[in-house]
């Protein structure tokens, strides 16, 4: 079970995948707000100091001089908060990349509920649901460090904008076969079920794995899918999903506009699937990351008491 | 969680206190917090503990048996990450229990670690994204100057924080409209969370920027009591101007190993080093 293996904060296979990239290719540079140790770049910035740019705490200006770099032929990773980087800077992130079409990859570090105790201002819960409305950036969630990575890669290898969502809970590297790859606009399924489907994405991923072999053992073969590509987002498989006739996400996110808002508006108008969303209902109260976890049912006990309900 | 041995002193709320004695007690109980908390911004919270007992004990008028009384002095802590000292100057001036400040940061806490206004009395707006608080400000500023006698705003910002472009937009139009009943304070320690702000992105000639927007400029030292007290009377400003008070501060200021260190940013201290921080703040 996954629960039982090695965890990891994925920020840090970000800034290893940045480093490699940037060994390789001379035009990758990172764009900061005083962000240079929260997005674990303190390696990058001693082996390429001079394309390490901090711009200071100014999230609105971080955004356009990376939009500034794209266009001067430069591939600009933009990292800091995911909080403060979607939330503050949206306009630059709508006009300046979606709508433009600006080559910037946006790093969103300690995304969802990682600053736990320091509150709603610092959690970023809403920033898939704000960036997938816009349809014209690519947005990844990954799950566990090896995805991180390919993420990264895959964001420098495409033109166009990219949001990648960075968690610095820790979690564990997910089973997969040899040769396993990743793909944008493509879910993964990484454990098969036929009575009910679990798609999640992010931190939840390896939850959900626990929850199915929960359910396995009362005899429910749940599917879990990993919705790591958000936007464009595998329709394909989320129908595939729906012909088990019920499904449960799981995201570290608002239950607003997300992953199960995204489900739903495929489901809904396409199949008449039972379907329960896993997530936060808004602003949260004062705690740990592990106490709003638990309170909102995005455990693996949580999760199977949902597949419970909509496949009973 | 064990008792902190210094709710049972009374000082907090003791009317007879100074205002230094009453500073040092926010220095005691913040570092207290981050300890008990795990979690904080104790750097931040020294350096401002002067202007706050000052500003709460030396300076605004206020009830805080009626945290809405309309003609109340305001004042917004923009670097809001700095709740170990806010909260604990509200406490002390009497918005709420001082044996609450031992909920820091806990599950369903009113003390979360950015100040929410929905939670607790004497908070005026939620801070915690930087650069939100002057604007916010302003526009109390602007409400004041409607009234007969119009109430007084301050504003508490890092130095850091005025990286951040709205606080220019937000001197700009303060500027523009001679906010005479506004007072803009920068805890100018120095450090931002990585680094100086002078090697990150330099905010000098500072007094100069703020003239030059039309502010006129007291700058002095932040943990002067006497002094502050001078320049953070309540207006309105004779210049017909806004004020920008540019406080001299230690980040750290009363604890050794912290003083000038950026790493005390976040740093939470063990239990020889809280030791160490307490004795040092002595009583
Ligand atoms: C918009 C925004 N960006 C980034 C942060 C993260 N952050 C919190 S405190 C801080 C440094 C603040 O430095 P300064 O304003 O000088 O405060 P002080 O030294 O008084 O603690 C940063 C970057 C934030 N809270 N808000
Ligand atoms: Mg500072």
């Amino acid at each position: 079970m996954s629960g039982a293996s090695e965890t990891f904060d994925c920020r840090v296979a970000f800034a290893e995948a940045l480093e490699e990239l940037a060994e390789a290719d001379p035009r990758v540079v990172a764009v900061v707000n005083d962000s240079v140790g929260s997005s674990k770049l303190g390696g990058f910035k001693k082996q390429f100091p001079d394309r390490l740019i901090n711009v200071g705490i100014a999230e609105q200006n971080m955004v356009g001089v990376g939009a500034g770099l794209a266009n001067g032929g430069r591939i600009p990773f933009v990292s800091g908060a995911a909080c403060f980087l979607t939330a503050r800077a949206m306009e630059q992130i709508k006009a300046d990349l979606a709508y433009a079409g600006a080559n910037v990859k946006l790093c969103g570090m300690s995304s969802g509920i990682a600053y736990g105790e320091l509150g709603a201002t610092h959690h970023s819960i809403e920033d898939v649901a704000w960036l997938r409305v816009m349809g014209d950036i690519t947005i990844l969630v990954p799950s566990d460090p090896w995805e991180t990575r390919e993420a990264v890669r895959a964001a420098a290898a495409n033109e166009g904008p990219y949001f990648v969502r960075v968690s610095r809970l820790k979690v564990p590297n997910l089973p997969r076969p040899d040769g396993a790859e990743f793909r944008v606009g493509r879910a993964e399924e990484l454990r098969a079920g036929e009575d009910m489907a679990i798609l999640a994405n992010g931190i939840m991923v390896h939850r959900a794995l626990d929850a199915a072999e929960m359910l396995a053992r009362e005899g429910v073969s749940a599917r879990v899918v990993n919705m790591s590509s958000m936007s464009p987002i595998d329709e394909e498989a989320v129908l595939a999903a729906a012909e088990t006739g019920a499904i449960v996400t799981a995201e570290e996110g608002s239950v607003r506009g997300g992953l199960g808002g995204a489900v739903a508006e495929i489901v809904a108008t396409r199949s008449s699937c039972k379907l329960e969303i896993l997530g936060f209902p808004g602003f949260l109260p004062t705690g740990s990351v592990e106490f709003l976890l638990g309170r909102h049912g995005l455990t693996a006990e949580g999760i199977a008491d949902a597949a419970r309900k909509v496949a009973g | 969680m064990s008792p902190s041995p210094d709710l049972a002193q009374p000082i907090g709320g003791d009317a007879g206190a100074s205002c230094a004695e009453r500073a040092n007690w926010i220095r005691r109980r913040s570092i207290q917090m981050v300890y008990e908390a795990k979690l904080g911004h104790p750097g931040g919270d020294l350096s401002s503990a002067d202007i706050l007992a000052t500003l709460y004990f030396g300076a605004m008028r206020y009830d805080p048996s009626n945290p809405a009384l309309p003609s109340r002095d305001r004042f917004v802590m923009s670097k809001g990450h700095c709740t170990g000292a806010f909260y604990s100057a509200l406490a002390a001036a009497g918005y709420f229990p001082l044996e609450e400040l031992s909920t820091y940061m806990q599950p369903l806490s009113r003390l979360n670690g950015h100040p929410n206004r929905k939670y607790l009395p004497g908070i005026e707006t939620n801070t915690g994204p930087l650069g939100h608080g002057f604007p916010v400000a302003v526009g109390m500023a602007i409400a004041g100057s409607f009234e007969p006698d119009p109430f007084h705003v301050y504003v508490l910002v890092g130095d850091g924080e005025l990286q951040e472009g709205s606080n220019w937009e937000a001197a700009m139009t303060a500027g523009h409209r001679r906010l005479s009943n506004l007072t803009l304070i920068v805890d100018r320690n120095h450090l931002q969370q990585g680094a100086a702000t002078e090697d990150t992105v330099s905010l000098e000639p500072l007094a100069d920027k703020w003239r030059a927007f039309g502010w006129t400029v007291e700058e002095c030292d932040g943990h002067d009591i006497d002094g502050l007290v001078r320049v953070l009377a309540p207006g309105p400003h004779e210049s017909g101007r806004p004020l920008c008070v540019i406080a001299e501060t230690v980040k750290g200021k009363g604890v050794s190993f912290m003083e000038g260190q950026a790493s005390w940013h976040h740093g939470v201290p063990d239990k020889e080093q809280y030791e160490q921080a307490l004795r040092e703040l002595g009583e």
